[in-house]
């Protein structure tokens, strides 16, 4: 029954095969940068980037098929600590990413990069408090362990509906990712480049469930690593920045200091009547404004998304799928690295590509230049045509000034190697790496929420006799189901990809993070405090961001829409505690159960099928 | 397994949560709460506060990951409590 991607064989080949696939791929970068040479237009080198390598991970999506439940929900148990650590990190590494981060850093500067540091350091949480406690448990989703620990089906219920809160708003966002790259790339209309990204999505995780996603997002890793990387390092070297760009471009912040002063910045008046979406920069790169509310801040977003990245359910789950407790835990430790290679890169190609733009020395340069010089330039002229860059001579003097200058971050990743006169074949790359990441988040997501639905709410709650092929036909169905919904609220537009994808970070934080957290290392804590907690956390975050957002409320000491999770978090701690402790303890087998989770040795509290 | 291995075992793998997470505690929010301070000082060219927000507090967040898990590794199987390899 078991397609190739399964059995002790294929697992021993593991490095072999991803080595081979690795070297293919770069072979096929390589036939792409031939063709170019050859005369191949650079439409068609962009389509043939971006549906090779789809075709790939359906491919691997197809053979990696199964009817085991175990399988489906936990990929057999059997993912080495290393390749998880792969398929976690494009798990974990979204569209924004890959494609906003750097534009983010670009124009945020020192302020932006509290995502950079929030986005890291919650993997510590998640291996000291969460997944080697999880993994000892032996649930297939998030909501099975607060349903088991609990007790009783109104936590379980309760669990579902914070992921499907929280995966939700991640997943809209993600899907709109794959349909704007695939819309691009492919040259078809954003509204059907949605459900394109939805077919290639659903191929790579229907048919196998858990153990499909999981090769395809190693495969999805090794793509969006090496189009991340390969430009910059490029481009470095190229424009004479370092070998490890990486490691060297302090000078470059410095002197982007310097540049800042040069060219006026914060003393220029603000310019109007730029396109949605575009701005001009107003941010000092480096420079801290060293107020105590600038402070405050950064470390409650860096706190938001790091307390929201230990209560993610797709990041969760990744780590239920290791052959032991111990291999759960080096593989958060290889996820952070895996992670951590393209967040450290962020801010260095945001720096370059700052400098290239910004210093008059440089051929790059269009800041204080002449804006025909400036808009002969085929970059300009090509971005400023899609509306994703623009011009406005506000003071007539025919010399382009930093605050007459408008883009979208997302250029930065995007139109950076074209700035820096790289060939086109390193721009297809870059559009199937925004793919890969985009479509391998999506995954996750996704099965998250059809998992918590068939498994927690479908067989644990309503039909607990149904047989191992109806579950997993209704958990197919429900995958389908839900790709649909994301792709046509995707296809409505609604939210920029980055509030959607932070607020996903707050809503978990808020109703999840305590009741996990407190139900492996607080045995005191009991069903009622974890229906207050959660119940508290959801609905007290969700009424502040509705009211900063939308309700005209002035943010309270600047917790904004980003950081609701603040308001969240200690509604929920607060009434799980004190209403675990106004109510009897847990009995004598739940903590039996507890003692139990904290030892890696031993059977798993849950059966490997159940 | 005896009561006595259960708590001892439990009492090192909580002061070495406690341990992680001081040092998880200072690079997530002290050394950032003094960013602007940070940045007068220069390290390889880098404004610190910068630096530590865009590389250095990563850097420090991957190693002592690595270092948790050894260290879990070895509280497990000195308390005999390590799953078999």
């Amino acid at each position: 029954m078991a397609g190739k991607f399964a059995g002790s064989t294929f697992i021993e080949n593991l490095p072999k095969i991803y080595g081979m696939y690795t070297g293919g791929f770069l072979v096929f970068v390589l036939l792409m940068a031939i063709l170019e040479q050859m005369g191949v237009g650079a439409d068609t080198i962009g389509i043939l980037f971006v549906a090779f390598t789809i075709v790939i991970y359906a491919g691997i999506g197809v053979l990696s098929r199964t009817m085991a439940v175990d399988a489906y929900y936990v990929a057999g148990r059997q993912v080495p600590a290393v390749f998880n650590g792969m398929a976690t990190a494009a798990d974990w590494m979204s569209g924004a990413s890959f494609v906003a981060m750097a534009g983010g850093i670009y124009f945020g500067g020192h302020g932006y990069l509290a995502f950079v540091v929030g986005w890291t350091g919650g993997y510590i949480l998640v291996a000291s408090l969460m997944a080697p406690y999880l993994r000892k448990f032996g649930c297939y989703t998030v909501p099975d362990f607060i349903g088991t620990r609990y007790g009783g089906n109104l936590p379980r219920f309760l669990g579902v509906v914070v992921l499907a809160v929280a995966s939700f708003t991640y997943v809209t966002a993600q899907i709109n990712a794959t349909g704007t790259i695939a819309s691009r790339a492919l040259q078809i209309p954003f509204e059907v480049g949605v459900w394109f990204g939805l077919l290639g999505i659903l191929l790579c995780s229907m048919l196998g469930g858990m153990r499909a996603v999981t090769w395809t997002q190693v495969a999805q890793y090794i793509v969006l690593i090496i189009a991340y990387l390969v430009p910059v390092f490029w481009m470095s070297n190229k424009q004479g920045f370092g070998l490890i760009p990486q490691f060297v471009y302090g000078d470059a912040v410095q002197r982007i200091g310097e540049l800042e002063t040069l060219h006026g910045l914060g003393t220029l008046p603000a310019v109007t009547g730029a396109v949605g979406g575009l701005s001009a920069l107003s941010k000092p790169f480096a420079a801290a404004s060293g107020t105590a509310l600038e402070s405050w801040k950064f470390v409650t977003l860096v706190a938001c998304m790091m307390l929201g990245t230990a209560s993610l359910p797709h990041i969760l789950m990744r780590y239920f799928t290791t052959p032991s407790v111990r291999a759960a835990r080096q593989s958060v430790a290889w996820s952070l690295m895996f992670i951590f290679l393209l967040y450290f890169t962020a801010p260095a190609l945001a720096t370059f590509t700052k400098l290239q733009i910004l210093d008059p020395n440089l051929a790059t340069g269009i800041i204080g230049k002449s804006i025909a010089d400036v808009q002969a330039l085929e970059w300009i002229q090509k971005w400023s045509n899609v509306g994703f860059a623009q011009i406005i001579d506000a003071n007539a003097d025919g010399i382009l000034q930093l605050n007459e200058f408008f883009m979208r971050g997302d250029i930065v990743v995007l139109a950076t190697p074209e700035i820096a006169g790289l060939p086109y074949v390193i721009s297809g790359l870059v559009a199937a790496g925004g793919m890969a990441a985009a479509m391998s988040t999506a995954d996750g997501l996704l099965l998250a929420i059809a998992n918590a639905l068939s498994h927690d709410l479908y067989y644990k709650i309503i039909d607990p006799q149904a047989e191992t092929k109806k579950r997993l036909l209704v958990a197919r169905v429900l995958l389908l189901a839900i790709g649909a919904a994301g792709a046509f609220v995707a296809s409505l537009k609604l939210t920029s990809i980055l509030g959607a994808v932070a607020w996903a970070f707050d809503f978990a934080c808020s109703g999840l993070f305590f009741p996990i957290v407190l139900g492996i290392w607080w045995k005191r804590a009991n069903r009622q405090g974890a229906i207050a907690g959660m119940i508290g956390g959801l609905v007290a975050g969700t009424w502040y961001l509705y009211m900063v957002r939308w309700g005209g409320m002035e943010p309270w000491i600047g917790i904004d829409h980003l950081r609701f999770g603040m308001i969240g978090m200690p509604v929920s701690l607060v009434l799980m505690v004190v209403v675990s402790l106004m109510t009897p303890e847990p009995d004598a087998e739940t903590q039996a159960m507890v003692d139990e989770i904290r030892i890696p040795s031993g059977d798993t509290v849950l059966g490997s099928t159940h | 397994m005896d009561t006595s291995t259960r708590e001892d075992h439990w009492r090192r793998t909580k002061s070495l949560m406690i341990v992680t997470l001081t040092i998880w505690f200072i690079f997530s929010f002290v050394v950032h709460w003094f960013a602007s301070s940070l940045n007068s000082v220069t390290f390889f060219g880098w404004p610190l506060g910068f630096y530590m927000a865009a590389q250095g507090s990563e850097i420090v967040f991957v190693i002592t990951l690595f270092w948790f898990v050894k260290a879990q590794d070895k509280i497990d199987r000195d308390c005999g409590v390590a799953e078999e390899d």
